[in-house]
Parts: structure tokens; sequence; C-alpha cells
């Protein structure tokens, strides 16, 4: 092949995987266009106030297509499908308690994205900013509104990395005292001390201002632990419990358990735990649920699933009865205010 | 001052390309211009293939939890046992290069199989297909690492391989800083267009692969080739075809039996040891968070720092590595490591102190990352040249994961203070010994 053969060949290679790769960035910035137009049928939705201290709403992420997707939205309790309010503060994750809120959030730069967890008043305007290291998955709030949890996934950096670790950080809203991971906490595992390189902590529900569930993974294996945030230790309670979610009487959590037999791309079912007689009921949801729920009252639990756009909202009896019902469509992370 | 430290040996080993051997090329005004054509393309396709792979690399976190809504813990579980993996293909790599002297074919199968793996992204939805299709990628890295280097080996002269090498790295380097901005370039202009992100990735491999067939010289024994008559029968190694064919031929023992020759067993020993005592990157990046208290959003950068100095010193040191010798350069790259350990061990606690730490730890790879091979390339006779550089990089590859492995358990026995104070006694007790058996002249 001569110099001058050789130079057409990429040239016209050249022209050719730049015209795909053009393309295939049109397509996918039209698609991401489309996104800006409501999709028909969908839920309507509006400019207005939303506040975390009113009574009887519901405060969610709105994935519905349109100018407002990705706002917080505020809808009745009572009509939670009905017409949406939206405030102009954008959460991938979204919890509220007691008129505090959390947004966690993210920011585009030139090398990258950056995330903060955002600690909002109850007119959504932020108090404090704390940057966080990975993606965002969970977060919560104390029912006094006085403690937040956030989880996040941070990624490795080797080449093509693929080694993922989670790391969980509580905030005391009161003094913004920050305790960044959990993993400083002292583990107590079947009654002993326990270190490991591999403990990753994740989903935190509180049952008060000083004390909470949240799951431990270590050695392949996850376990249920109480935290005491006065002493800073996790203490193990049972096995295989990921995401609790302690009901407002706090006598029973919602979580899900990965089920032997399951599909391994599914393997999640939701379960009810009663505190008291460490009794497990599994839930009327058959489908594999990889959420954290939240009771919307002492009987119901709420959670995500993916629909047509974005993740529609179902809930369930949190006693094995009933059935399944859809709630919502195109919304996440729903809060009970008031 | 250069001559006399490359010793007698450098006339003894012309089985490498004989263009361009002067003084004048080692002045570091002639630095661009002394690099051979064949270096220069082998860099343009690893920095075009490193944007690629960063792309890939920066989205990827994001794309599994946020486009398909996945949890990735227990997606690196796998890691652990391609690592091993991933060395012995290396070996492989290079031994299946030498035979029949085909350093371009191995190459390019190991660089298209990356590139293919990019659409393969298209149509994976699940952790553990995604962890197969990285998999599959890292393959091909293996493939094509030993190769490429014995072709950058093969292409330059004796005393200018530290500076081909140094170039070579930091065009790799520059594409691996690349990459990630490319990257959220197309997020930005399509929210949520990881498909895009493939796709382009993809495109900008098959250019690498398409710039590796045209540009790189392929065919048998890509050096000798241009002037036989030179090399035959000055040291024994193969020259041109005829030669080649009259060589025994490589096999796996031959390979083996590379670690007969005392200099390329002192440098795998040297190499190995060394990689013992190398914290991984991950291990680092945390003890300077941890131990000098960089906030939460810097951390995600401290890698950056490490790959800009990189960039910059590879080929000054490698330069410096052709005058005053590649071991010793190889030996300072540690030192440099073993400084910022000792900084990471100081009490105190600020940004501009981690600043020098991942200057020096960028400085380490600069000092060793290319520096290794063009001290091994003197070493290996040029017929096993892909086999001798794939078993010292195996070596020391494994020997990094190794210690990987112990210091992450170590750290939460003992604490990140006291493993670290043990891995800077091990560094330094390694490369006091690598001082002692790598004394006396290099062969160039």
């Amino acid at each position: 092949m001569t110099a001058r053969a050789r130079l057409i060949t990429l040239v016209v290679a050249v022209a050719l995987l730049g015209t795909v790769a053009f393309a295939s960035v049109m397509r996918a910035s039209h698609r991401a266009g489309a996104l800006d137009t409501a999709q028909p049928g969908g839920p309507p939705v509006s400019a207005g106030a939303v506040s975390l201290a009113g009574a009887g709403r519901m405060v969610f992420r709105n994935m519905a297509w349109g100018p407002y997707r990705d706002d917080l939205v505020s809808v009745p309790v009572n009509d939670p499908g009905g017409a949406r309010v939206a405030a102009p503060v954008r959460c991938l994750r979204f919890y509220a308690a007691a008129g505090t809120g959390v947004c966690l959030r993210k920011e585009d730069g030139p090398l990258q994205e950056t995330y903060f967890a955002s600690i909002l008043d109850s007119r959504l305007r932020t108090l404090h900013d704390f940057p966080i290291a990975g993606i965002p998955t969970r977060t919560r709030v104390s029912p006094s509104g006085h403690m937040a949890a956030w989880t996040v996934f941070v990624g490795g950096d080797s080449y093509a990395g693929s080694d993922f670790s989670t790391r969980t950080s509580i905030v005391d809203t009161r003094t913004w005292a920050l305790t960044p991971s959990l993993e400083t906490y002292k583990i107590i595992k079947e009654g002993r001390p326990y270190h490991a390189a591999d403990v990753n902590f994740w989903g935190v529900t509180f049952a008060d201002d000083g004390h909470f569930y949240a799951t431990l993974a270590t050695k392949g294996q996850t376990y249920l632990v109480h935290g005491d945030v006065a002493a800073q230790t996790l203490t193990t309670m049972r096995t295989n419990v990921e995401c609790p979610s302690l009901s407002p009487d706090a006598t029973r959590l919602v979580f899900k358990k990965r089920v032997p037999d399951a599909d391994p791309d599914e393997p999640w079912r939701l379960y009810a735990l009663d505190l008291k007689t460490m009794e497990e009921t599994p839930l009327a949801e058959s489908r594999s649920v990889d959420d954290q729920v939240v009771w919307s009252d002492e009987h119901t639990v709420m959670y995500g699933l993916a629909g047509d756009y974005g993740d529609d909202l179902w809930s369930v009896p949190a006693d094995g009865t009933g059935k399944a019902e859809r709630v919502a469509v195109a919304a996440l992370n729903p809060a009970f205010i008031g | 001052m250069y001559l006399a430290d490359r010793g007698p040996t450098a006339a003894t080993a012309p089985t490498d390309a004989d263009q361009g051997r002067t003084d004048r090329a080692a002045q570091p005004g002639r630095a661009l211009r002394a690099i051979p054509a064949t270096v220069l393309a082998l860099g343009t396709v690893s920095l075009i293939t490193d944007v690629s792979s960063e792309m890939v690399t920066a989205v990827l976190p994001l794309y599994v939890v946020a486009g398909l809504g996945l949890s990735p813990l227990g997606f690196g579980v796998l890691d652990g046992v391609y690592n091993g993996v991933s060395g012995l293909v290396r070996l492989f790599g290079g031994h299946l290069a030498d035979r029949g002297r085909r350093h371009k074919a191995v190459a390019v199968v190991g660089y298209g199989l990356s590139a293919l793996c990019k659409p393969l992204l298209l149509f994976v939805h699940t952790l553990p297909l995604i962890s197969g299709v990285l998999a599959l990628d890292r393959t091909g890295k293996g493939i094509r690492t030993a190769p490429r280097d014995a072709m950058i080996s093969l292409a330059s002269t004796p005393e200018n391989r530290g500076r081909a090498f140094g170039v070579h790295r930091a065009m790799d380097t520059g594409g691996a800083l690349l990459g990630p901005i490319v990257a959220f370039l197309v997020l930005g202009m399509a929210a949520d267009g990881y498909d895009a992100v493939f796709t382009v990735s993809f495109c900008i491999a098959a250019l690498g692969v398409l710039v590796l067939v045209l540009f790189v010289p392929g065919g048998r024994a890509p050096a000798v080739t241009a002037n036989p008559a030179v090399t035959d029968g000055t040291d024994g190694a193969s020259g041109g075809d005829d030669a080649a064919a009259a060589s025994p031929p490589v096999t796996l023992r031959s390979a083996m039996a590379l670690l007969r020759i005392p200099d390329v067993r002192r440098l795998t020993v040297t190499a190995t040891l060394l990689g013992l005592t190398t914290v991984s990157d991950a291990f680092v990046y945390l003890m300077v968070q941890h131990r000098l208290g960089i906030s939460e959003r810097l951390f995600p950068l401290l890698p950056l720092g490490t790959a800009f100095f990189f960039l910059v010193l590879a080929m000054p040191l490698g330069v410096l590595a052709d005058r005053v010798g590649r071991r010793r350069v190889f030996l300072g790259g540690h030192l440099a490591l073993l400084l910022a350990y000792g900084l990471l061990l100081t009490p105190l606690h600020n940004d501009a102190l981690a600043f020098v730490v991942l200057a020096l730890h960028g400085t380490f790879y600069a000092a060793t990352d290319g520096v290794l091979p063009a001290a091994a390339a003197g070493a290996v006779p040029a017929e096993l040249r892909a086999s001798g550089l794939a078993l010292i990089g195996t070596g020391q590859a494994l020997a990094r994961f190794c210690c990987s492995i112990a210091f992450g358990a170590a750290w939460t026995v003992i604490g990140d203070q006291a493993v670290l104070g043990i891995a800077m006694a091990g560094l330094a007790v390694c490369a006091g010994w690598a001082a002692y058996a790598l004394r006396g002249p290099e062969t160039a």
C-alpha cells in the first residue's frame, strides 16, 4: 500500500466513523430533547410552591416527560395520580420528614460530574451542601427532621475500573456534625467486635435521633444492623436483610430479601419483619423490588418499579395481604408531608 | 557520559533499529525528531485507544447506577480472579507474537478485540454480562501489551529506547486524560446518552486499529530486515527472514529459558520484589484522603493529578534514563514512591502536601512504567523480545496484585499507618536489594 493509498483510506475511514459517531450523538440528543415534551396522557404538571411543612401532601421526584421532568413535585395524598405542582429543585434522590428535606443532586463539570447532598428547609431552600464522592442511591431523614443519612456508590479507578463500594454518611442538622462514613463505627457481629476490609453499609432508616437500622454487607453476606449514634456502634441482628424501612410505630421493618431460586437479575422480594417476634412475612408484591420502601401509613408501603417513563410508584399492604397497586406513573422517592 | 555508562555492550546489540544512532540524537533539543515513526504511530494508536477505553470507564458507574438502575455492588468480585488471568493472557500474547515474529498481527487482534467490546456494551444490560464484556476488553489489553512494547523496543535504537518508551507512555496517558472529557462532552450534548458514548468510543477504537494497520510497519522482524548484512552473525540473534528461519524455533520452553539469562532473571526478580511493595493506586488515593484530610469533592480528581505528572515527566525521565542508565532511573522512581509513602506518614494535613504526594506518585510512574521495558529490552534477545517483556511485566503485575490483597487485609487489622509503615520498610529493603542486584553495566 502506498503512502497515498494509506492516507486516502484513513480519510475515508475518519469520514465514515465520524458520521456514525455524529449520528449516534444526534440521535441521543434528539431523544433527550423529546424528554422535554410532555408525553400524551401523562399527569398534568404546573409550576407552583412546594412545601415540606403542609399537611396531606406527598412530595416526590417527577419523572414524567416535559419541562418539569426531574423537578420535585407535590400532590395531594388522597389523589397521588392527580395534578402535580412543581418546584425548580432537581434531585436524583429525595426524602423529607418534619420539614427537613435531603436532596442528593448532581452538578455537571468539565471533567466529570460532582455530587452534593443538600439539606433543605421546608420551603426547599438549601441550608447546607455536603460534597459527596459518588453516585447517590439512598437517603433518609429521622422522624423529627433532625438527623439525615445518605448512601452513595463509589467507583474504582483501575483500568476498566469495576470495584465498587458504598459510603454511608450521617449528619446532625442541628449541629452539622457529619459522620462521613459509617465505617468509623464499631461493628459488633454476633456479639464480637468485627473488622474487615470489605465492609459496606447502605439503607439507613431512623427509629429516632439516636438510633437507626441499616444494611451491612461483608464477605458476600448482608446483615440487618442496629445503629447507636451516641455509642457509635452497629450491632448485627440477622442475615439477608437489605434496605430496611421502619414502620411509623417502629414495630416492623419492610425490607428487600435476596430469595434463593430467583432469576439472578431479579433477586429481591419484599418482606416484613416483626421486631418483637422476629417473624418474616412475604408481601403480596411478587416482582423483584430494588428500592427502600416508604411507609404511606401504618399498614401500607410504597416503592418504585420500572415503568414506561422512568419509575412508577406502587403500593402494597405491609402484612402480606392484598395485592400490589400502581399509585402514580413516572414518580420516584415519595415523602409524606404532615 | 552516557557513552561510558552504556559501556562496551552497546556495540554488541545491533539487532535493533540502526537508523539515527548518533550522539546528537540524545541531545534534548533533538528529542522529538529522534523518535522513530513506528513509535509515534504506536503512541498514536495508544492515545486513540485510551481515549476510547477511558470514555467507557468514566461513564460506566453512572451508566450502571443511573442508566440501568442496577446496584453495582459485587461488580468487582471477579476482578481479583481476572487480574491473575490477564497476567497469563499477557504471557500468551507475548509468546504468540514471538512465534513467527508477528508482533503487529497479535497487536491488531488485541486492539481489535477491545474495539469490538464497545458495541457489545450496547446490547448487554445485566451486571454479569457487562463484567464479561469488560473482561474481554481486558483480554484484548493483555494480548496487545507485550507485542506493542516489543515493537517499540525493536523500532528504536538502543540508546534512545528510554525516550521512545517515554514518548509512548506520555501519549498513552494523554489519551487517558482526554477520554473522560470526550465522554462528558457527549453526555453534555445528549443527556443520558450512554449509547452515544459507547458508539463514539467504538468509532474511536476502530480508528485506533486502523492507524495501527495502516501506519505501523508489519511483516517479520521489522527492525532487522532493513539491513540484515550488518546484523548477521554479530550476536547470534536473528536477522531477516532467512536468519529467523535458521534460528531455533520460539517455543514455550525457550521463552521460559529466558529466566536463565542472568540479566533477565535479575530484572524479573527485582521488578517482582518491588511490585510486592508497591501499594495500588486505589489505596494511595484513599490514604491521601484519609491521612491528609482531602475533601470528598477532590477525591475523584486525585488520579488526574498522578496522570498529569506521569504525562509531563514520562519523556524527560525516559531521556534521562537513556543518559544515566535505565536501572538507575527505575530505582529512582521507587525512591520517589518511598518519599511519597514517607510524606503520607507525616502528621501534616494540607492540600499542598497532597499535591506533592501526587507529583511523586506521577514521577514514580514516569520513571518506571516505560523505563522498565526499556531496561528489559536490552537484556532480552530480539527474537524473544515480546515473551521477555511479558515475563517481566507479568511478574510485576502479579506482585502488585498480591500486595494490594495483603495491604487491604492488613489495613483493617492494624490500621493504615502501620500497614503503610510496613510497606515503606519493605520498599526500602527491596530497593536496597535492587540497587545491589542491578549494579554494574547494563545491557543497552
